[in-house]
């Protein structure tokens, strides 16, 4: 029978969920490497077994775990992520410039064909390659050094590269997001790159025209459909439909555009999910109700889907890295919560039950779809 | 001239290393923080980068070293550590430094 695995990364360790394809029972490990922050956690399309994690400690540094037997077991592998050649500069809060430092892994991306293959994302924003299952990890330093490098500036929660997209129609093609510099995309196997932040309007940017520094919080794309593009922006949830050249609003009739999370229906293209956050200033859920807007057009028309989900006294955040989608025939929906709440939709969001309540605070959720 | 020295870990490295209680590393030569360090890394590779830095080698900021009583975090990685430490008698200890939450 096929199920799903939930890989969940928190404030204080791994989690991981397996249900059947009902998705009714759940049976809950963890917390693996406790007290640690598990920014991602994240399986291979290649080898289901085979699972990466980002264990990180503001004490301790950088750990990556890896698992070949679908998380039951684990062992470090390498932890080395050295800037290539001299690093340079970026731009600081302040404005001047400080150089590129390695502070954590915010998101792994494992190579859709091969088990050892595996993106890293970092902060201070770079992207590493490691091509031995984890053990050793080589900058893609053609991302950095791009000319607009030393005009990145971190966002509140540092200069991170938290986004990998792989084109499964053309393996030379790749989008990153990194806030808070923007969108970019390589057409040559990550040798070049070029910004794609046109039509994105940030009203904290002085210039209204700025393709240097808007706060891209995430990406999301069907698989069918490449060169469709979606985006949770600090404010403003986007789309392109020429893979990145050009964006456009979809925010619609949303309650508020503000957000970290977005992602597409399994099934459906055109079916795009987001979850409100009151504001920027404001990081929890709108009016004090849990609710995660589901969109059938591809954006601009919304409807709050809520049954299941607390409608009053509700003031958490959903964070980028915390909504998956799994490819059940009856697409399966998951958001997790800084209030420590994993829900769970087996029914591409109509109805919504928490697997989990009470784990630390959800940075991570990535679901993998079981034969 | 080989020494025994003695290492304790912070518990969120004790769980890295897989290890219980103290550990025990030889030290060739002069015993120094920086000489126990390379031999702890050597003995348990998964620490590499967690107390030091992989490649500069410079202490991480929240971490600290106390032996007899002092904190030797400052000194440099090169000076010996006391003699007591050499030879067994007193610990290497590493700290996670009082921060956060």
């Amino acid at each position: 029978m096929s199920g799903v695995r939930v890989l969940v990364g928190t404030r204080k360790g791994a989690f991981i969920l397996t249900s059947d394809e009902r998705r009714q029972d759940w049976h809950v490990s963890g917390p693996h490497f406790a007290g640690w922050e598990i920014y991602h956690v994240a399986g291979s399309p290649a080898d289901p077994d085979r699972l990466y994690a980002s264990q990180t400690s503001g004490w301790f540094g950088q750990v990556l775990q890896r698992s070949d037997d679908g998380g039951k077991s684990w062992a470090p592998v390498g932890n080395q992520f050295v800037y290539d050649g001299v690093p340079g500069t970026h731009q600081w809060y302040d404005g001047t410039q400080r150089p590129w430092e390695f502070a954590r892994v915010w998101h792994l991306e494992p190579s859709p064909t091969d088990p050892d293959g595996v993106y890293a994302g970092v902060q201070d924003a770079a992207l590493f390659l490691s091509n031995d299952g984890g053990q050793n990890w080589q900058e893609l330093s053609g991302l950095r050094n791009h000319d607009t490098g030393p005009s990145w500036q971190p966002g509140a929660g540092g200069l991170c590269l938290h986004t990998i997209l792989l084109d499964p129609s053309d393996a030379n093609r790749m989008f990153v997001a990194i806030s808070a510099a923007g969108v970019l995309r390589t057409d040559d196997g990550a040798k070049t790159w070029k910004r794609i932040n046109r039509g994105l309007k940030s009203g904290e940017l002085p210039d209204p025209d700025a393709d240097v520094g808007h706060c891209v919080h995430k990406l999301a794309m069907h698989p069918s459909r490449p060169q469709t593009l979606f985006m949770q922006k600090h404010w403003d949830v986007m789309r392109s439909d020429d893979a990145g050249d050009n964006w456009y609003e979809i925010s619609g009739d949303l309650p508020t555009d503000f957000g970290f999370a977005i992602d597409v229906h399994a099934h459906e293209p055109e079916t795009v999910y987001v979850v409100p956050i009151k504001s920027d200033s404001e990081h929890y859920v709108h009016e004090g109700k849990m609710r995660v807007y589901r969109s059938r057009t591809g954006g601009n028309e919304w409807e709050p889907l809520t049954n299941g989900l607390p409608q009053e006294n509700c003031y958490v955040d959903v964070l980028r890295d915390a909504m998956a989608v799994d490819s059940l025939d009856s697409c399966g929906i998951y958001v997790g919560t800084t209030g420590g709440q994993v829900y769970c939709s087996a029914d591409s969001g109509d109805n919504w039950v928490a697997i989990v309540r009470d784990l630390p605070p959800v940075l991570s959720v990535e679901v993998q779809t079981l034969p | 001239m080989s020494s025994t020295v003695r290492v304790v870990l912070p518990a969120h490295l004790k769980n890295l290393a897989r290890v219980h209680g103290e550990v025990k590393v030889d030290v060739e030569g002069a015993v120094t923080t920086a000489a126990v360090l390379d031999a702890l890394e050597a003995d348990f590779p998964m620490l590499v980068g967690t107390i030091r830095d992989g490649v500069t080698k410079k202490r991480r900021a929240f971490v600290r070293f106390f032996a007899c009583q002092q904190d030797l975090s400052h000194e440099s990685p090169d000076a010996p550590l006391p003699e007591s430490v050499a030879a067994g008698a007193e610990p290497f200890m590493v700290v996670g430094a009082m921060a956060g939450g």
